[in-house]
């Protein structure tokens, strides 16, 4: 392995790591929006508030360290892909944008009216996301890219069938991660009811992502034949491993098995997405840029590589210790120490009492 | 690679409004950045007296303001997500040539971020489940992370006034890129002490300000003074610091930057003995109306009354920022922070003579107004400094209209950004003034427990 490819492989972590958690939080988002009417759906969308509580930033951090790391490392190749496809980007950024104000803010109104519009510019945030996001691949990964500022087209980069392709893709992708993620969630929170209508949920947008992905194969061989050569070439082998996994989860989940269900639907997704990196190896912009000719100097690319490793090192202890102090939590036993605990109930007895005397 | 040139035909018809779009996206950014890097000093600080004085309201105080911390945190962090989607798509000529240059702070400074989003999320989450001890650990790593990650942007930005760290062939490509040492170049202590203390400022006075305002309305308990006395206290201390750095910043900038300097000032002319301008209009190639202070600029440039400084002659009218801009926003700036200074004094004299916060209504008047005060001088130095390097990017490297992106319909861009923050400005504030008023508002990072304790208080009512 090269040093170029080291940069890029660690990049791609970051990328698999942003699909897999950033992933969840929008599907979680996408099921929001499903929920049900105001009433109906409270229980549920309270669930989903809960689990993505204190994590949402840091789900999301790592697409910043994605795009840094490449404009970094592959100057060139980021520039190409920001200028031509700065359309799909900006909607992308407006919808975080949109998506982090809307659950910043929507814990702080009461009135069930802007509670609504909170919630539903949340919903509709999380699914417009991943959607431009997934149609970005898919005008990298079809070859749309052509290496030079905004050398490519600037609407039929993303406006075509592998882009529609990867972005309803990757809605689907969000919302069965995040329903299965869901289903162990609910489960552990005591709520059995909405543990098994996560489990229907992930069933289904299991199914539906499968057919997208067999869909697929006809819209790859028509419209991105380097991309579909490699798929079934080289990246069979991968190709194959995330069929396999996708498999597993749905047996897991009919099992009830859903911790593991959540490791074989999280190998699913990472396999897809390095399936796509295979295929499309060694170039970083099909068919004319590759990885070598786009990379920057070696005294750059060391001294991020060095920074990665270290950085990571820091990095995933803290995530993990921020995770496990989240995840022994429950939603419903507020877990408290003495002082803390006395004093918030002494608050929201306060806030009880007038009407009740 | 050629096509990574200087080319860029329609290129002209974006530069303006591209610069406008990234002006109003990093204006917004940086008032929430700097709460970041700040305020997680302030609530850490409270709550450690808290603990000390075992003090119920000291420890609401924090609470209250740890809450604000994480909405100011997620506004921040959205913010700052479009500002690296724009880097890209508004400025690829700037990414495409220099990116292995000056990105690798922008790396770092993804791990900085990364680390403050997981310690605010630990520290909100922590509230109640961690000891006192571990929870007040836990906002060590944000206030360093904070910091870390100022630096590592204003490394960025410095090397984009004083570029070092990589050599350039015949054809102007980059060779020889060193990363590391691009990150010290002359600018970069300067600059991040300057923006370091500016957060502080921008922080204190701003907080402060929501409680002065309280006292004026009559509610002057041990809360509200606290409030207010914490952290004006540090914005307090950190003006006549600032004074100081200001003078550093300046001389860097006369030794590296001497036509962002003549341009600050209005001077055409070089000379000695050149006379201080406060004020005044720039018109051909002369500043009137200005009030001026004999030796002034000569003094504080060189430290010697009769010390030459170079004017805006020295390069040609096509090189040259446009000097009113920059000549307005430095005189704000300037003139913003010496009243900060005097309000400082005031509350310093108040402190050594009495031990307590001036009596005078018109000193929290003034307090109430130092907030906006303080972010004014701030955006104003921001615009200072990045209008002032016109007409490059890259100082004496790069010019913005060859960094701009030539897609066509860019320029759109500037108006849904414009309305998007209208519309995020509104409900921020919104949602802060409803945090003052009701403290049981929830911040973003923590689970949703209101409604589950008020059924649990309920049930213990009934």
């Amino acid at each position: 392995m090269t040093l170029p490819e080291a940069v890029l492989g660690v990049m791609f972590i970051g990328l698999i790591a942003y699909a897999l958690f950033g992933g969840a939080d929008f599907g979680a988002g996408i099921w929001d929006l499903l929920a049900g009417g105001t009433r109906r759906g409270e229980r549920r969308r309270a669930l989903i508030e809960h689990s993505l509580g204190p994590v949402w930033e840091a789900n999301h951090v790592w697409l910043i360290l994605v795009l840094v790391v490449l404009w970094t490392g592959f100057s060139g190749a980021f520039a190409s892909v920001a200028s031509t496809l700065y359309i799909p980007l900006t909607i992308a950024a407006f919808g975080m944008i949109a998506r982090g104000a809307a659950f910043a803010f929507r814990k702080s109104v009461t009135t069930p009216g802007m509670r609504r519009f909170f919630g539903a510019s949340f919903a509709l945030s999380s699914l417009i996301t991943p959607y431009f996001l997934g149609s970005v691949v898919g005008g990298v990964a079809s070859g749309r890219v052509p290496p030079g500022i905004a050398a490519g087209d600037v609407i039929t980069s993303w406006l075509n069938l592998t882009s529609v392709l990867g972005g309803v893709l990757a809605v689907l992708v969000c919302e069965y991660l995040a329903a299965v993620f869901l289903c162990a969630d609910a489960r552990r929170a005591g709520q059995l009811d909405l543990a098994a209508e996560f489990r229907v949920r992930a069933l289904g947008a299991a199914a539906a992502t499968g057919a997208a992905g067999l869909g697929g194969i006809f819209v790859l061989r028509a419209d991105a034949p380097l991309l579909f050569a490699g798929l079934t070439g080289r990246a069979m082998v991968v190709v194959l491993l995330s069929a396999l996994a996708g498999l597993t989860a749905i047996g897991l989940l009919l099992l009830r098995r859903y911790v593991l269900a959540r490791v074989a639907s999280a190998l699913a997704v990472a396999a897809i997405l390095v399936g796509w990196a295979v295929a499309q190896y060694p170039y970083i912009l099909v068919p004319e840029l590759t990885i070598a000719d786009a990379a920057a100097g070696t005294s750059t690319l060391m001294a991020m590589l060095v920074s990665l490793v270290v950085g990571g090192a820091i990095l995933v202890p803290a995530l993990g210790y921020l995770y496990s102090l989240f995840q022994r939590a429950h939603p419903s036993v507020p877990a408290s120490t003495p002082t803390g605990g006395a004093d918030r109930t002494e608050r929201g007895r306060h806030r009880g009492r007038p009407g009740r005397n | 690679m050629d096509e990574f040139g200087p080319l860029l035909a329609g290129a002209s018809e974006n530069l303006y409004l591209a610069r406008m779009q990234m002006a109003l996206s990093l204006g917004w950014h940086i008032i929430f950045a700097c709460f970041g890097v700040a305020f997680p000093v302030f609530v850490a600080f409270t709550e450690w007296c808290a603990h000390r004085r075992g003090s119920p309201h000291l420890r609401e105080l924090a609470h209250t303001w740890a809450k604000a911390m994480g909405v100011l945190f997620a506004a921040g962090a959205v913010s700052g997500t479009l500002l690296s989607f724009e880097m890209g798509i508004l400025w690829p000529g700037l990414m495409a040539r220099f990116g292995e240059v000056f990105g690798f702070p922008f790396v770092l400074e993804g791990f900085a971020f990364f680390l403050e989003a997981i310690f605010v999320g630990i520290y909100l989450f922590g509230w109640d489940r961690l000891s006192p001890r571990a929870h007040l650990l836990s906002a060590l790593p944000m206030i360093v992370s904070g910091a870390a990650g100022a630096f590592f942007v204003i490394a960025a930005n410095a090397w984009m006034n004083n570029p070092t760290g990589f050599a350039m062939d015949a054809q102007g490509r980059v060779v020889d890129a060193d990363p590391v040492g691009a990150m010290f170049g002359p600018s970069t202590w300067p600059q991040f002490v300057h923006m370091y203390l500016a957060a502080i400022m921008v922080t204190g006075f701003s907080v402060a300000s929501v409680y002065a305002v309280a006292m004026l309305r009559r509610r002057c308990d041990r809360y509200h003074r606290s409030g207010l006395l914490i952290p004006l206290t540090a914005a307090a201390i950190a003006a006549p610091i600032q004074i100081g750095v200001g003078d550093w910043i300046a001389n860097t900038v006369a030794d590296n930057q001497p036509v962002k300097l003549a341009a600050m000032e209005g001077l055409y002319r070089t000379g000695t003995g050149v006379p201080l301008s406060l004020g005044g209009v720039y018109v051909d190639d002369e500043l009137r109306y200005a009030l001026e202070i004999p030796w002034g600029l000569s003094l504080l440039v060189t430290h010697d009354p009769n010390g030459k400084v170079t004017g805006l002659e020295s390069v040609p009218p096509d090189l040259r920022p446009p000097v009113n801009v920059v000549h307005l926003a430095y005189n704000v700036m300037v003139g913003l922070g010496t009243a900060l200074l005097l309000l400082a004094l005031w509350l310093g004299w108040s402190w050594w003579r009495r031990r307590r916060i001036p009596r005078s209504v018109w000193f929290l008047r003034a307090v109430a107004a130092s907030g906006a005060g303080a972010v004014l001088a701030m955006e104003a130095g921001w615009v200072t400094t990045e209008v002032g390097r016109q007409p490059f990017i890259v100082y004496r490297v790069l010019r913005t209209a060859d960094a701009v992106s030539p897609a066509p319909g860019l320029y759109l861009g500037f108006y849904a950004v414009a309305a998007i923050y209208v519309v995020l400005t509104v409900l921020t504030v919104w949602v802060l003034r409803r945090l003052a008023h009701t403290h049981a508002t929830a911040a973003p990072q923590e689970a949703d427990e209101s409604r589950a304790d008020r059924r649990a208080a309920e049930a213990t009512v009934r």
